[in-house]
């Protein structure tokens, strides 16, 4: 496959200098081609002959026109992902226009009123997954508060030789199809052997009776992890002078997979997210939601070569490149961590409702994983440790050495923020827990900010023991101007149905829902509540969601933004965009069993009270 | 054989799903309502069994859409080279009732040699707790007769693609049909133990040991006819879908 994204890439950012009133004028063509990315030949949908397509670079103030052809023999369209702009040209087919029929151009046409880092892809069937996607970059009218000496797109892609409609049509009759790492009989003397054989039957049971896996945290398999369309072996590689700040644009155009992100040897310092600045935060790694974007700045001060190295969090595979500072250097690439196993704590009470109650009796039954939320408690002195030691009987009497913890001193208190973990999830199904206080559960004063239940599985660690992003970390460079207390609240619970594969909001598919309505100039806040197990990028075209955790006035904004499991996400939107919008979870195939509403903006009938 | 009705009932079953306008395709863009079908060929197997093989064959067609649609459910055995010497046939109409269960409504056609039966059909299918997967049926005959069977499997992986499936099978009749050689009671039970390898997860070869006998009034019908009340063979064969 030929690419030819280095020219543009390479382009560091010559000038800052705003300019007038300015047209450009760009001619995307969608077409098919053979590509070979995993030693087979296997038709690919190209965009200009390129997988991923060409990166767009446009200027903030620009009017765009983008002339979009479709040489397919289906329908097809092009979204651009996160541009604000009139909505008949949001390129959702069936909400925004009607698609780009076979053989005809669409010509799109909009200004430019944000800068950042974007992306676009068909919003067609399955179109993006088979490589309709590409890079979006927008130079900032103003000065941007960073400096950089280089910049590089890092668009994370997953590429598999099937169609979509192949997988899809394997979910919906298998849905456990591509899981190749389902517990075994072996797993289970393994868990014996460490846990017991109460322990390791009361946990088959727990998940036997929910008729879940704990090992479900993907649910494709067979992916080819690219960067800018690069295969692992293949290298795709980025070249630097030591001492330059070099920017980074991670961009996760997959269809399904989240990404943990790392450079070995390398701090990245976030600036932006979702095209929107934030205040610089430093950290030695990061996950990235399908459809999110993170840019950061990295400095190598040593002339050798660093991997830039992007886990699948299914730990089925990695996207890899290079920072080098001469063409043909590698680093050494890490192994892959063990895969995450989900646990009680990614369950929902919602999930959970099918269970028997006296399966759940004993929290004896968590595994080790489960206790993993525990493990910064090694800094508490011993005599509070055994009051710990008790959680694991987790029967009523035990519960006084919970109570016991409170009167821990603050400084230890600090490393058990996890702890926190302990309480309201995993206790939830928990028999005898009713007589329990919460209040008294809600120990570890400071949260840790995860933004994964306590205790969950999924919760991301640093590969080298250090910083991790979180969401809290996000604040915005500048305070948001019309931050206020919402006007509403609108409770939106994330549903499915695994076995089935069956993805759904509030229990509804699109295709039986009603339109989400809302009024110009209102301020909405919306509650996610994740009642399944499984992460959920959601998406909302055209407006931005300020994300609630915490920061008030300097709450980033973003255009999509991850729900874990078993978990509450609260975003803000202020509603400035008239006309039908789509949002959806982002992983394709949820989108396509259903986990979509359309969104409908009208006019208020009383002009919103200004505040 | 097998084929060509199977192909038949597919083609009738689609006909009758999309007669039943289940399906309203909100938009073109979006695939959350369509109409899959699924043919599952569960066991296609050879009994070996005290000196004569059996073929035996048990397989399901659905076309729905997630909530309803229909099923054609078939199973019987043949003797090698012999006449078919039971089968029977259902035509369903299915409609998911929780979860992981479907209620399933319909006509049961038996074909063999001598007098065969036509029931009306009411069931369960799906995946119950503990990942067993369930299939209970009550029949009424159209002599009157009321029948029931539970059908249970159950997938231990040995590995990823090793899979142990111990299976059950229990019939109930709540009253004679001598003419069928059916009794009263607990009327026959099946169990076997297939051990397959996922070539791919669409097809599977296997072997396994199945143990069938018929108990009371059954099996003192089937005495009187001279038939073996207990049946044990060693099985080869293989699963698929598509």
């Amino acid at each position: 496959m030929r690419l030819r994204m280095m020219k543009g890439l390479i382009l560091a950012i010559a000038s800052m200098a705003p300019l007038g009133a300015m047209a450009g004028t760009y001619d995307l063509v969608i077409d098919e081609q053979i590509v070979n990315i995993t030693g087979k030949d296997k038709k690919a949908m190209t965009i200009n002959g390129q997988l991923p397509g060409p990166t767009l670079r446009f200027k903030e103030g620009e009017d765009v026109t983008i002339n979009v052809t479709n040489r397919l023999d289906v329908d097809s369209s092009i979204h651009w992902h996160g541009l604000l702009l009139p909505y008949q040209m949001d390129g959702v087919p069936g909400i925004s226009f009607d698609g780009i029929k076979p053989g005809e151009t669409f010509s799109y046409q909009f200004p430019i009123k944000q800068s950042g880092t974007y992306w676009y892809h068909s919003h067609s069937g399955f179109q993006e997954q088979e490589g309709v996607f590409g890079s979006i970059v927008i130079e900032a009218e103003k000065r941007e508060p960073f400096k950089v000496d280089r910049e590089y797109v890092v668009m994370l892609s997953d590429w598999s030789d099937e169609t979509g409609d192949q997988i899809f049509a394997n979910l919906k009759a298998q849905s456990d199809y591509y899981n190749y790492s389902q517990q075994t009989v072996g797993d289970f003397f393994d868990d014996v052997k460490a846990n017991g054989w109460s322990a390791a039957l009361k946990d088959r049971l727990s998940w036997g009776s929910m008729r879940m896996m704990p090992t479900d945290i993907a649910d494709v398999s067979g992916y080819t992890f690219l960067m800018n369309g690069k295969a692992p072996e293949t290298n795709w590689t980025a070249l630097f002078e030591k001492g330059e700040r070099i920017r980074l644009r991670f961009i996760n155009g997959s269809a399904m997979s989240y990404f943990d992100v790392r450079i070995p040897g390398l701090e990245m310092t976030v600036v932006q997210s979702d095209g929107n600045n934030v205040q610089p935060v430093t950290v030695d790694e990061f996950r990235i939601a399908v459809a999110e974007t993170y840019d950061v700045i990295v400095r190598p001060r040593e002339d050798k070569a660093f991997t830039i190295f992007a886990e699948s969090v299914s730990r089925t595979g990695y996207a890899r490149g290079t920072l080098a500072p001469r063409e043909g250097m590698a680093a050494e690439v890490p192994e892959l961590r063990d895969s995450l196993l989900l646990t009680m704590s990614d369950m929902s009470m919602a999930s959970m409702g099918g269970m028997d109650h006296s399966s759940m009796a004993g929290m004896e039954g968590m595994d080790h994983s489960k206790m993993a939320g525990m493990a910064d408690m090694k800094g508490m002195d011993h005599s509070k440790m055994a009051g710990m030691a008790d959680m694991k009987g987790m029967d009523h009497s035990k519960m006084a050495g919970m109570a016991d913890m409170k009167g821990m001193d603050h400084s230890k208190m600090a490393g058990m923020a996890d702890m926190k973990g302990m309480d309201h999830s995993k206790m939830a199904g928990m028999a005898g827990m009713e007589a329990m206080d919460h209040s008294k559960m809600m120990m570890g004063s400071s949260s840790a900010n995860s933004d994964y239940a306590p205790g969950s599985g999924l919760t991301p660690e640093a590969a080298n023991g250090g910083k991790f992003l979180v969401y809290a970390d996000l604040k915005a460079q500048t305070p948001f101007a019309d931050y206020r207390e919402p006007d509403r609240e609108i409770e939106l619970r994330l549903t499915g149905n695994m076995e089935r594969y069956f993805w759904s909001i509030n229990g509804i598919k699109y295709s039986d829902a009603e339109p989400v309505r809302l009024k110009m100039g209102e301020r909405v806040r919306i509650k996610f509540v994740n009642d399944t197990m499984m992460m959920h990028p959601m998406h909302l075209h055209g407006m931005w969601m300020q994300l609630d955790k915490g920061n008030g006035r300097f709450s980033p904004l973003k255009h999509t933004v991850n729900v874990a499991p078993n978990t509450t996400l609260t975003v803000d939107v202020p509603v400035d965009a008239l006309g039908e919008w789509a949002f959806h979870c982002h992983l394709m195939y949820h989108m396509a069993a259903g986990m979509f509403r359309k969104v409908i903006v009208e006019e208020a009938v009383v002009p919103a009270a200004a505040q | 054989m097998t084929v060509k009705k199977t192909a038949c009932a597919s083609a009738l079953l689609l006909g009758a799903t999309l007669a039943l306008g289940v399906s309203s395709f909100a938009s073109a863009e979006m695939k959350d309502d369509s109409i899959m079908t699924k043919f599952m060929l569960d066991r296609f197997e050879t009994r070996h069994q005290d000196g004569e093989d059996v073929l035996s064959w048990e397989a399901q067609i659905n076309a729905r859409t997630d909530y309803q649609g229909m099923a054609f459910k078939t199973s019987g055995e043949r003797l090698n080279n012999g006449p078919t010497e039971s089968a029977e046939h259902q035509l369903l109409y299915q409609r998911l009732v929780s979860e992981f269960f479907d209620a399933q409504f319909g006509i049961r056609y038996d074909s063999q040699p001598g007098p065969s039966r036509t029931y009306a059909v009411a069931g369960l299918q799906g995946l119950a707790p503990y990942w067993f997967e369930v299939d209970a049926n009550l029949f009424l005959s159209n002599k009157g007769d009321v029948s029931a069977s539970i059908e249970a499997e159950y997938d231990l992986l040995l590995t990823q693609r090793l899979v142990l499936q111990p299976s059950a099978e229990l019939t109930v009749a709540f009253s004679d049909d001598e003419e069928i050689g059916v009794g009263s009671g607990l009327s026959s039970a099946e169990v076997g133990v297939r051990l397959r390898y996922e070539i791919s997860r669409k097809f599977t070869p296997y072997v396994g040991v199945n143990w069938e006998k018929s108990f009371g009034n059954t099996a003192d019908f089937a005495r009187e006819e001279g038939e073996d009340t207990e049946v044990g063979s060693v099985v080869i064969g293989v699963s698929a879908w598509f």
